[in-house]
């Protein structure tokens, strides 16, 4: 099991032992905290970029003809007069998703909270292997750069879809887009690379340094989502690395894996992409989902309802995302009868996350609710997530989505599940453990205005694209009024654009806060929440090593308002005499 | 508007509709239980000075409960479904009497090739239009469907008709029209900066009109 | 792979790419003069291109789902593939392709134009230099797209969704012919004849076509059509001499 000393690393760099240079420290540090806090300042610069992506697709969408604000200083290949092309706009709906997925969610889920939270809840001194974990980071920053780089060649970005279906994306005729297409993949391939890192370094760093007393199931669902997580992500990322290698050579060494003309199949890009990519937006929601239920349960100061059936509903779901991928492809002239079997699987996903759904509610169910601004944000992930749950019914009934593939409303599904839950989980998990990376807490205040404007605007913004979607508003259209049928919905485009405009403006009600409250935010102690967790144990923020002495677990992680102690919270650590090994709380093993 | 599908004109869009308002009755109910339950809960279960949450594991029982429902939900709506997919997109879904069609897609148009007065696709009265398709009402139609480069969806959403068109395959779609008049087809899958501008239209002729203009295409292509 | 890793790397040191997208221009006139250069001499090639026979009957468009297009021909509109007229046919380029002093040979300033009107290019043929702008024109108040498919230069496909809109390329190697084509409207077609000298010309209506400021010498002449092949002719021309050139086409 868990080692019980201090790891020390083979260039012996620890704390107290020497003073270590300011780029040593915080630029090429080892020390899983601070490599967390990268990922978390690169990630939140690439949520910008990918927002205002967004920004210029709703504008052309929401007032065809005018012209973008400051629309004028893009060059005449992308926005002549600020108005930007069809071209220009296929990249920005390919660069919006592609932002969005690689750079922003998943580092900020993935990167970030695995990074910080794992050795800390676990009650390890850091990552098994520190180093590589570097490396993850280092690796995903040109990876980052190589992407923007795209812009700026001859031919423009990546045009072809977040999805980069083949042909088009394999033959630059085509789209008239070469180089944009092959930065994609090599800046993909770099960044799966720092995922792959990342994975091992989490899954080794969970089976074996576990501190004494922490078994499988005391571990908080943050840290088990995160590890089932990293599986999914060892698992599928190199089947995207793969594709990619296989695409970018029919773009260059003239292969034809994916080029009919040349006697490929374009259907085999979309079975590998899709392989890795359900699995993908599982690793993009799952962590959501831990770090949730750590923040309900603090919020409602009550343990997880239904702890084990939480985590066997998080394996279900990693597993069940392995034999759902056909279902992106019902309309796509793979054999109908696929459209049975993935039918049935994708439908059967949805009783899981229906179980997490309710094992939420039975945590607030007779709880003491403290809407701290996380838990607002938590609770937000449910109500909101729920909603793009609800509507994957639809797509996932083969007929149905004849009807909608293809249109706003897989656009809606995508956004309330990746922004009504993901990127609202990223908030309540920033916001709660802010205050144990800094040392001090993000304002209340301004935490509450940020989330009322954002559930307001991001509300208005999605929830009329089911409609359209309806409708029969396809996706990627550049200028829907060129179809009569599509015209009514005008003045529904008009106010999503100013959904997404107010929605995207008060982002930096939250990124304004978060820089202020670094250096001015109310200091904090150990534990602000009254939480549970070994991370709550040690000062905010923690030394390097984290724990000055191994830690022993006794408890539960959701030990709230237990019967034991006057206090309505219970850390994991703390030792009562007596109490170990109670009914409730298996023996370490 | 809103929730509710655009008005229909094919015969097995009503099997499609009817499984899309399920769905939204079905869902709507969930909807409502959560989000109501979660809005109770919230102002219901607000802390109070001195009190204490209820301290407790879970319940097995309403465990298997939230587990079955849905369960028991979601397969009831897979077999629902894989009737009518089996009707529309199945391998013998295309009826015997369909009258056949060829597509040739292309960026950014659409080719359509109708049988012609003798019926059969393949002979040399067939007539090419481009982005435009006519069939006669109340006849099955089935079209094959080739593209000459990138991938391309053909969308008719007044039939509820979807089916990319795929280099290198043939894919094939079929439907029947129940109401005569001009409807749109749409391109519904990303190829190249004019697919927002790839549409066409469909004729649905009454019997009598649909050979009026098959032989005005005859007599038009004799002139040529 | 070479080129892509140098594009990598010049893609981090975040160069400013896209060759000669600057809109706009001196804005040439039709393409069946040359461009202005200064001339290495008084001769000059003139000529007639006929066509012998019955001139293929050309296709007709189907334009009536582009009524904005379709508006603009009143007696509806026909592909002028084989352009002929009291026997002369139009759209033949004419250029030398031996006997020329050695080059380079600059660039002119002005550019070239293509213009899109009515859904057909116009002109339908016409040359430039190698590093000569080539500005393309939308006159329709539709989408136009501009999809040009060489096999020695880098191609492009670009858009112009609204009237007004113009482009500016430039093709750095010669190339004979160069296909524009129009996805939206698949019976688009262009050529672009890319030279590296200005002694080019495409034949007019009326079948005459003049390659003037050469010195005396001994030519090799080649004239293109797009569907009728290639005819080669050497002609001599002394100082300040005109020499004469003729062509005779038939359907193949």
């Amino acid at each position: 099991m868990a080692t019980a000393a201090l790891a020390h690393d083979a260039a012996g760099h620890h704390g107290d032992a020497h003073e270590l240079s300011f780029i040593r420290k915080y630029i090429f540090s080892t020390d899983h905290k601070i490599i967390g806090i990268q990922f978390l300042l690169m990630s939140l610069i690439f949520l910008g970029i990918g927002g205002f992506a967004a920004m210029m697709i709703r504008w052309q969408l929401g007032f065809p003809g005018e012209a973008f604000p400051g629309g004028a200083l893009l060059p005449e290949t992308m926005a002549p007069g600020g108005i930007v092309l069809p071209e220009f706009y296929n990249s920005l709906v390919t660069m919006h998703g592609t932002l969005m997925v690689f750079f922003a969610v998943m580092p900020l889920l993935v990167g970030v909270f695995g990074n910080f939270l794992i050795p800390l809840k676990i009650g390890a001194p850091d990552m098994a292997f520190p180093r590589l974990n570097m490396w993850s980071f280092w690796i995903a920053v040109p990876a980052g750069i190589l992407m923007m780089a795209g812009f700026f060649v001859e031919g423009g970005h990546a045009a072809a879809g977040w999805t980069s279906y083949a042909p088009l994306s394999a033959i630059g005729e085509y789209s008239g887009v070469y180089t944009g297409q092959q930065i994609w993949l090599l800046s993909l391939a770099m960044l799966g690379l720092s995922s792959i890192l990342g994975a091992t370094n989490y899954i080794t760093t969970v089976v074996n340094l576990r501190a004494p007393g922490m078994g499988w199931f005391r571990l908080p669902l943050s840290i088990w989502a995160l590890f089932v997580t990293a599986i999914l992500v060892l698992l599928a990322i190199p089947i995207l690395s793969g594709a990619a290698i296989m695409l970018f050579f029919d773009q260059t060494i003239g292969t034809h894996f994916f080029d009919a003309t040349g006697g490929g199949q374009p259907l085999l890009w979309q079975h590998l992409f899709w392989y890795f990519g359900h699995p993908e937006v599982y690793i993009l929601i799952l962590p959501a989902m831990g770090v949730v239920s750590d923040i309900i349960a603090n919020g409602s100061r009550k343990p997880i309802f239904g702890y084990h059936s939480m985590v066997y509903a998080i394996i279900a779901i990693a597993f069940l995302g392995w034999i759902v991928w056909g279902h992106h492809m019902f309309q796509s002239g793979m054999n109908p009868s696929l459209g049975m079997t993935f039918m049935i699987s994708t439908l059967l996903i949805a009783v899981p996350s229906a179980i997490k759904t309710f094992n939420w509610m039975g945590t607030m169910w007779r709880g003491q609710l403290n809407f701290h601004v996380p838990m607002l944000h938590a609770i937000t992930f449910v109500s909101m997530f729920v909603i793009g749950g609800l509507s994957g019914v639809f797509m996932a009934s083969t007929p149905v989505d004849i009807y909608i593939h293809d249109t706003y409303f897989i656009v809606a599904h995508i956004h309330y599940v990746l922004f009504g839950g993901s990127l609202f989980a990223i908030y309540a998990a920033v916001t709660f453990w802010y205050p144990k990376m800094f040392g001090r807490l993000m304002d209340p205040f301004w935490g509450k205005v940020h989330w009322i404007l954002t559930l307001i605007a991001f509300n208005v913004t999605f929830f009329p694209m089911h409609t359209i979607g309806a409708q029969g508003h396809m996706r990627r259209i550049y200028d829907p009024n060129q179809y009569e049928f599509l015209q009514p919905l005008q003045g529904t485009n008009t106010l999503i654009t100013i959904g997404a405009l107010v929605l995207f403006g008060s982002q930096f009600i939250f990124i304004l806060n978060f820089v202020i409250s670094w250096f001015t935010g109310a200091k904090a102690s150990a534990n602000p929440w009254d939480d549970n967790g070994l991370e709550w144990t040690v000062p905010s923020p923690p030394p390097h090593g984290n724990f000055a002495t191994v830690p022993n677990v006794y408890h539960a992680p959701y030990e709230f308002s237990s019967p034991l102690v006057e206090e309505d919270f219970l850390p994991q650590n703390r030792k009562l005499d007596g109490t170990v090994g109670s009914a409730d709380t298996p023996a370490a093993g | 508007m809103g929730w509710l599908l655009p008005p229909s004109a094919s015969t097995y869009a009503g099997d499609i509709d009817f499984l899309y308002y399920l769905i939204l009755v079905i869902t709507g109910i969930a909807f409502v239980i959560v989000e109501v339950g979660i809005l109770w809960f919230v102002v219901r279960y607000r802390a109070r000075p001195g009190g204490r949450a209820e301290y407790t594991h879970g319940n097995m029982r309403a465990e298997v409960i939230w587990t079955a429902i849905p369960a028991v939900t979601v397969v009831a709506l897979g077999i629902m479904s894989a009737g009518v997919w089996n009707d529309v997109k199945g391998r013998h879904s295309v009826p015997d009497d369909a009258l056949a069609y060829g597509l040739h897609a292309q960026q950014f148009e659409w080719h359509f090739t109708h049988p012609g007065a003798d019926g059969q696709l393949d002979t040399s009265d067939d007539i090419t239009v481009r982005n435009q398709l006519h069939v006669p009402v109340n006849r099955p139609v089935w079209i094959r469907m080739r593209s000459e480069d990138v991938i391309h969806s053909f969308f008719v959403p007044a039939f509820r008709v979807k089916q990319d068109v795929v280099p290198g395959m043939v894919t094939q779609v079929w439907f029947e029209a129940t109401e005569t008049g001009e409807f749109e087809i749409a391109c519904a899958e990303l190829c190249g900066l004019g697919h927002y501008r790839m549409g066409a239209t469909v004729t649905v002729h009454s019997a009598e009109d649909f050979n009026a203009w098959v032989a005005a295409q005859a007599l038009a292509a004799q002139a040529q | 792979m070479r080129r892509t890793l140098a594009v990598v790397i010049v893609g981090l040191l975040a160069a400013c790419g896209g060759g000669g997208e600057t809109s706009g221009g001196d804005g040439g006139s039709a393409a069946t003069s040359m461009p202005a250069a200064a001339p290495l001499g008084t001769a000059s090639i003139s000529g007639v291109i006929s066509f012998d026979g019955t001139a293929p009957a050309n296709p007709v468009i189907d334009m009536s789902e582009e009524s904005a297009c379709a508006a603009k021909y009143a007696d509806g509109a026909v592909n002028p593939i084989v352009q002929v007229a009291d026997g002369k046919l139009a759209n033949a380029f004419v250029r030398i392709t031996a006997g020329l002093p050695a080059g380079p040979y600059p660039a002119p300033t002005g550019a070239a134009v293509v213009d899109q009107d009515g859904c057909l290019y116009h002109p339908r043929v016409l040359g430039v230099m190698t590093g000569q702008d080539l500005e393309i024109r939308n006159s329709d108040p539709l989408l136009h797209n501009i999809k040009a498919v060489p096999t020695a230069n880098r191609g492009f496909n670009i858009s112009q969704p609204q009237a007004g809109m113009t482009t500016t390329r430039s093709f750095r190697v010669p190339e004979v012919m160069v296909p524009l084509e129009c996805s939206v409207h698949g019976w688009m077609n262009a050529y672009v004849g890319v030279v590296e000298h200005p002694y080019f010309a495409t034949s007019g209506s009326d079948g005459s076509f003049t390659i003037a400021g050469l010195p005396a010498g001994s030519y090799t002449l080649e004239a293109w059509h797009e569907t009728l092949g290639t005819q080669t002719l050497q002609v001599e021309v002394a100082d300040g001499g005109k020499a004469a050139a003729d062509f005779t086409f038939r359907s193949n």
